[in-house]
């Protein structure tokens, strides 16, 4: 088995309707998986289960072969980088005690959180004269790469961005996504992305999975998924936002 | 460990730090004032109600104790007879003055006129004691403008039967007496119904401008004379006779005892009436007393107190009064907080708890605490009250604070691994330290204001002045206390600002 992450049956409802319906998935190691659907699909609800910020009704969800449970989670945690859309910085901490957090928490050495620093620094293209600075006295670009390099401190297995570039203009996103695309690759990065943009799922996704209504549609490649939709969802889907970007 | 300490270059550990040193010390102080209290020698306490002549002759028992080598202290001005009669048996205090009629009508609850072996007797069975009559009887009159008198043709009590129209203010404890208002009434047949209850030094001055034209008196007032007014003969001889003495715990030391039993049979009405006069007259209590020594046995006088040294006792009071219930409400407060801002049932009923402490009016909640065992007269009692009544601002504001962190930093937060002890101390107690400090600062504001009540029940502090000036009817009194109040919530308030600066993280103040 290659798959880091397995989700066998997970379901969820909320008080009126389910956002979840059975659900099986699997993260292999190694590529980027990016869950994509329009607003209210379930993708982000998946996302959540997995770091466990909402907890399954039922199913059973493994990371790298033990299954994962209210009492292990914490652990787990740390071998799980995690990313949202307007980065989840602490403002009354530094750029550089944000990264540095976990890794102080967990008491690790100077010299090892300074080396891991530098690295972070020259992966995610930050220059380190700026890591003092507080969140607010960054640009939302900035404050990504600081979120990125937060959620890579401690060397994740697995890597989880939500929506991670949805806050950024047009200009800064371009570049942001280059940059990511390279990071993934040189570290061949576990990762499992959210958007709702197509053209971004079809940039970093080796595997993209289809959601609508709590349900996965379709999982493949892009060219899968363009060529041989598995209903006329997935083709109204791709048109709807191939049309988009004609204009 | 050492290791962190030396990554804490960064904001967090010191931060960490800052917030377990203010704990800390939060921690130790109550044990440092416990023992420092076991420590000290405690002095005889007396007490006196809230009238001049109640403290001139509670400065007298002072000054005699402290001259036969006896540490006593004076808490001027407690209230009323059944507050000091309860502090008297509960120990809270030592001494306090009382008159004859007032213990056999109100404590001994009998309407016989009873002889003072009889009274004796009586009180010896709770374990007070009671000296010799002073030397003169200081009953309750009805006054009037002199001139009013005359035009009206008033002489005696029974005569304003023919004048219905006339308005009558009264102290409140006269309005409530068994030898009171109500029976006098019955007794007499009075018709006014026009009653105000007023207190009483105000009442002179309301029946010097007309607003009254009866009101209660001690005969032994000094005002009777200066306001030139006149006492209506009692002809029915209604008030039983009020002869002073002082009461006592019978377990207090032989010493002070003896010293009290050398008081009696020293004051008539006459040399009353002129310390009262020299009372009003200099706006000093201990002078008024330091007259009683001079003529009595020609030594030494003391001045008493200069004003700086009396401010400085004040302040001191006052800021033990408001620090120390402030440290019990933040203590409280912010735990509390804590468990509030996660809301539900529990949440609701901390909020709901501490809300309606807040409306509980301040004088009341001192009032309610009085009868219960635990409290009593006493510093304690200010401090407890002035701590629920803090306790709101900070509850609130903590759990504001709290439950406005944002959604998504709480989730990033848990995201990371961070175990919730952790969460709260590196995260969210830093994030919501604004909110949490500005409910400490209004909590300190209220409690500096409210502090100077405590003196209604003998704990000191600014109000003290306050009263005491309110009870000459003496404004520079009440500014010399009310003045420093204002000022001190100002020093306070500054000091506030700039521990913001120390304690919120600078992240947040950009």
């Amino acid at each position: 088995m290659n798959a880091l992450v397995q989700l066998v049956a997970v379901t969820k409802r909320y008080a009126d309707a389910p956002a979840l319906h059975p659900t099986n998935l699997s993260i292999e190691r190694g590529k980027t998986t990016v869950l994509i659907g329009p607003s209210g699909c379930g993708k982000s609800t998946l996302l959540r289960i997995i770091i466990r910020l909402i907890a399954p009704d039922s199913g059973t969800i493994d990371f790298d072969g033990s299954q994962i449970t209210a009492a292990n989670i914490d652990i787990l945690r740390h071998r799980i980088g995690y990313v949202i859309q307007e980065g989840g910085l602490f403002p009354h901490l530094t750029a550089r005690a944000n990264i540095l957090l976990m890794a102080r928490h967990l008491e690790k050495s100077d010299e090892e959180m300074r080396t891991r620093l530098s690295e972070l620094c020259e992966l995610t293209r930050f220059p380190e004269n700026l890591l003092a600075r507080y969140p607010l006295e960054l640009s939302g670009g900035q404050r990504q790469r600081v979120s990125l390099m937060r959620a890579l401190m401690l060397s994740p297995e697995l890597l989880l961005l939500d929506e991670p570039l949805g806050a950024l203009d047009p200009l800064v996103r371009a570049s942001l996504q280059k940059d990511l695309k390279e990071i993934f690759a040189r570290l061949r990065q576990t990762t499992l992305l959210v958007t709702h943009d197509l053209a971004e799922a079809a940039y970093f996704g080796d595997e993209i999975v289809l959601m609508n209504e709590g349900r996965v549609v379709q999982q493949g490649s892009i060219i899968d998924l363009r060529e041989r939709p598995a209903n006329p969802f997935v083709s109204e889907f791709i048109n709807a936002q191939r049309s988009l970007a004609v204009l | 460990m050492k290791r962190i300490r030396k990554a804490g270059k960064e904001e967090i550990q010191p931060l960490f730090r800052r917030f377990r040193i203010v704990f800390h010390f939060c921690a130790v102080l109550p044990f440092l004032i416990f023992t420092c209290s076991l420590f000290c020698a405690q002095p005889v306490l007396i007490g006196s109600k809230k009238f001049t002549e109640s403290y001139v002759l509670g400065e007298i028992a002072k000054r005699t104790l402290n001259e036969a080598g006896i540490p006593a202290e004076h808490r001027q001005g407690m209230g009323g007879t059944i507050i000091l009669w309860e502090a008297l048996r509960g120990g809270q205090i030592d001494i306090y003055l009382e008159y004859t009629g007032t213990i056999a009508q109100e404590i001994l609850k009998t309407e016989r006129q009873l002889s003072v072996q009889e009274i004796r007797d009586a009180l010896t069975k709770t374990g007070v004691g009671m000296t010799e009559p002073l030397g003169f009887n200081n009953t309750y009159a009805l006054v009037m403008r002199r001139n009013e008198a005359q035009r009206l043709g008033i002489r005696t009590i029974g005569d304003l039967r023919k004048h219905p129209e006339l308005k009558i203010g009264l102290t409140h404890e006269f309005l409530d007496r068994r030898d009171g208002w109500r029976p006098l009434r019955q007794r007499y047949s009075l018709p006014q119904l026009n009653i105000i209850g007023i207190d009483h030094a105000l009442g002179y001055a309301a029946l010097a401008n007309g607003s009254i034209d009866v009101k209660d008196a001690y005969s032994t007032d000094a005002k009777i004379a200066e306001n030139d007014l006149v006492s209506l003969v009692d002809d029915f001889d209604f008030f039983p006779k009020y002869d002073a003495v002082f009461l006592f715990r019978t377990s207090l030391r032989d010493d002070a005892i003896a010293g009290l039993h050398g008081l009696a049979g020293t004051l008539d009405e006459a040399r009353m009436i002129r310390l009262n006069a020299e009372a009003e007259r200099t706006k000093n209590y201990t002078t008024a007393a330091n007259l009683y020594f001079q003529n009595a046995v020609g030594s030494t006088v003391t001045t008493g107190e200069s004003f700086w040294q009396k401010l400085a006792r004040w302040t001191l009071r006052h800021l033990e009064l408001a620090g120390f219930s402030l440290l019990l409400s933040v203590m409280t407060g912010i735990p509390l907080g804590i468990v509030a801002s996660r809301g539900g049932a529990t949440g609701n009923m901390i909020l709901g708890f501490a809300g309606v402490m807040q409306t509980v009016p301040s004088l009341a909640l001192l009032a309610l605490l009085v009868p219960l065992p635990f409290f009593g007269i006493s510093v304690r009692t200010a401090i407890t009250a002035l701590f629920l009544y803090g306790l709101l601002p900070i509850v609130r504001n903590t759990a504001s604070g709290l439950q406005d962190i944002p959604r998504s930093l709480r989730e990033s937060a848990i995201a990371l691994g961070l175990a919730p002890a952790a969460r709260l101390w590196r995260i969210y107690l830093p994030m919501a330290s604004r909110s949490i400090l500005s409910g400490i600062k209004t909590s300190a504001v209220i409690n500096i204001g409210t502090a100077t009540l405590a003196a209604l029940i003998g704990a000191g502090g600014y109000g003290e002045p306050i009263l005491s000036g309110l009870n000459l009817n003496d404004h520079v009194t009440i500014l010399e206390g009310a003045i420093p109040a204002a000022l001190l919530a100002l020093v306070v308030q500054w000091s506030f600002d700039l521990l913001d600066r120390i304690l919120i993280p600078k992240g947040l103040r950009l």
